[in-house]
């Protein structure tokens, strides 16, 4: 027992592994995306599984959507619901750019519209941020809901996206290698963000808005950078989702997403990026599989949520990370 | 020496209650200055008009030569005024070494642009904020507690960090809230010696509110004394240990 935890200990020291591992992963992931025959074998190798290329990517998107959500619930301690919407602004900004404004755009500067999805969900983060001065907790709530509505019905309203009936005819960009880069870079600027001052300020507000102000913390600063940065990856998600399901539609985006997004936070653990990885994977696989169940899926999910509130409310990993997720500094002098 | 703070003509009201009505008193540079008062005489209240917690209703109040009032509570904090609080606030779930290190976070410089990409600025200001963090905890006596959860202390180390992060924030002017509550008169003896040890150290000038009237008087150069949101009394402590007036605050007037 004692030498699988030295094993364990020394597997989690070690600074070498992961960067090698994405990098293979990139390559593996690209390369799946360039040749057919190996996207066929991965695809065989998955319908094994019970899982497609489809899931995998998806499995991706929800990891960008579940870490960015959690800067805000479960870092900073508030309660949005409102991330599907930020998630379709990103799907309908981008979406303009590869079906109105660039159609003939290569493929391999999609990384543009994606970013341009994110910007535009980041300025709506900023207003957010603007409102969240003011108020805090089931109030901050109930306008982020409110958010998720206005953006809902004003996209059904807009007859230059569709209206209801949405943007159809969006282009099938996303692939494997994409939705892996985009995760890869969510983690580790949210990284950076959170092993930074601005980071160590996101967590003060959490634990005491009052103390933290008195020690100088710049607060409005703190949650400005929260919620736009946590939008623009949400939107850099939506983006993704829009050009992996090849049609964007408000209803697509409402509250049941939010609420999946919320799921895999709670599950994975609050204040963790490993556990943000945790609780998307194991979200998105878990209802992929229970897929052919039918209505017991709707059973069985909201069933797990009440388990996980009861016997581990603050989810698998709940402000708890792996040494790998910690920058080097950190990790060194907590070994030292 | 000159006045560090001026609160001139301050009053607060809540309503109808005037917590702190027409209070005037300054604070010399360097001073130990105490406030003492019957519970609910507005001594919080005056800390949190300094801060910037509450608004002042009337009055200035001037720090260094310039005005406080109306300013946020963390741009006062920047300005040079640390504090703590009556009932501990320390950010519980982060460990000692985070706690002091959000007060010292201050002084860094970096953008938020070189945080989110890791450039190399920040790397070099995140190093410094670690070693100088840890180095305060050594001189508090708190290093071997570095990684432990600021919540998980025992109380009296608790305060003791409040004041090691109050510290962090290289303040001129450290305000103390009841430093003492809660403990015996040993340990009130040691705080006594630790809070000059502190006001030596760090060259910081102290306005402390205290119910102990041997930590106020051993430590203090001055004292205030309110009494319904009003001063009523101030002088050195051999000045205020006679005045009649505040015996009375205390203890009721005698009955004609």
């Amino acid at each position: 027992m004692g030498k699988v935890m030295d094993f364990l200990k020394k597997l989690g020291e070690n600074r070498v592994i992961l960067p090698v591992l994405l990098v293979v992963g990139f390559i593996l992931t690209l390369a799946i995306s360039q040749f057919a025959p190996l996207e066929q074998g991965l695809q065989s190798v998955l319908r094994e599984l019970h899982l497609n290329t489809y899931v995998i990517a998806l499995v991706g998107i929800n990891v960008i959507l579940c870490a960015s959500l959690n800067l805000v619930n479960g870092y900073m301690g508030e309660f949005s619901v409102g991330h599907a919407g930020f998630m379709s602004l990103g799907a309908y900004a981008s979406s303009i750019v590869t079906v109105k404004l660039l159609p003939d755009m290569p493929d391999a500067l999609f990384f543009f519209p994606v970013i341009v999805g994110g910007v535009v969900a980041a300025l709506a983060g900023f207003l957010l941020a603007l409102l969240s001065f003011k108020t805090r907790g089931d109030y901050l709530a109930i306008i982020t809901l409110a958010f998720l509505m206005i953006v809902k019905s004003a996209l059904e309203n807009i007859p230059y996206v569709g209206g209801p009936r949405g943007m159809l005819g969006i282009p099938k960009l996303t692939t494997l290698a994409w939705a892996f880069f985009w995760a890869v870079v969510t983690i580790w600027v949210l990284r950076n963000l959170l092993y930074s001052k601005f980071g160590r300020a996101i967590a003060a507000i959490r634990e005491d808005e009052i103390a933290a102000n008195s020690m100088g913390v710049r607060v409005r600063e703190a949650k400005i950078l929260a919620f736009s940065v946590s939008a623009f990856f949400a939107g850099v998600a939506g983006a993704l989702f829009a050009h992996l399901l090849v049609f964007a539609t408000p209803a697509t985006f409402g509250i049941f997403t939010s609420t999946e997004i919320l799921v895999m936070v709670y599950l994975g653990g609050i204040g963790s990026l490993a556990g943000s990885i945790i609780g998307a994977v194991v979200y998105t696989l878990l209802s992929n599989w229970l897929l052919p169940l039918g209505t017991w899926r709707m059973v069985i999910m909201p069933l797990i949520l009440v388990l996980l509130m009861l016997f581990r409310p603050k989810g698998i990993m709940g402000f708890r990370e792996l040494p790998w997720f910690l920058p080097k500094r950190e990790a060194r002098r907590k070994d030292s | 020496m000159s006045a560090l703070l001026e609160v001139r003509n301050v009053s607060r009201h809540f309503g109808g209650l005037k917590a702190i009505a027409e209070c005037d008193f300054s604070v010399t540079e360097g001073h130990a200055h105490g406030i003492i008062g019957p519970n609910g005489a507005g001594k919080t209240t005056l800390f949190n008009l300094i801060t910037g917690i509450y608004k002042p209703t009337a009055g200035e109040i001037v720090f260094a030569g310039e005005r406080l009032d109306g300013l946020r509570p963390s741009r006062i904090a920047l300005k040079g005024i640390g504090r703590t609080f009556q009932n501990i606030r320390l950010f519980k779930q982060l460990t000692v070494l985070e706690n002091v290190r959000i007060a010292y976070d201050s002084q860094l410089r970096y953008s938020p642009l070189e945080a989110l990409l890791t450039l190399p600025r920040m790397g070099r200001n995140e190093a410094e904020s670690i070693a100088k963090s840890s180095a305060l905890l050594e001189a508090f006596g708190l290093g071997a507690l570095s990684d432990s959860l600021a919540g998980d202390l025992p109380y009296g180390l608790q305060r003791k960090l409040e004041i090691a992060r109050a510290i962090a924030l290289k303040p001129r002017l450290l305000l103390l809230d009841e430093p003492a509550a809660g403990l015996n008169s040993g340990e009130t003896a040691a705080l006594t010696e630790f809070l000059r040890w502190v006001r030596t150290e760090y060259k910081v000038t102290l306005l402390l509110i205290e119910h102990h009237m041997h930590l106020v008087m051993g430590l203090c150069d001055r004292i205030t004394v309110l009494d319904f949101g009003q001063k009523i009394a101030e002088g050195t402590p051999e000045e205020i240990r006679g005045n009649k007036r505040v015996i009375e605050a205390y203890l009721g007037a005698e009955e004609e």
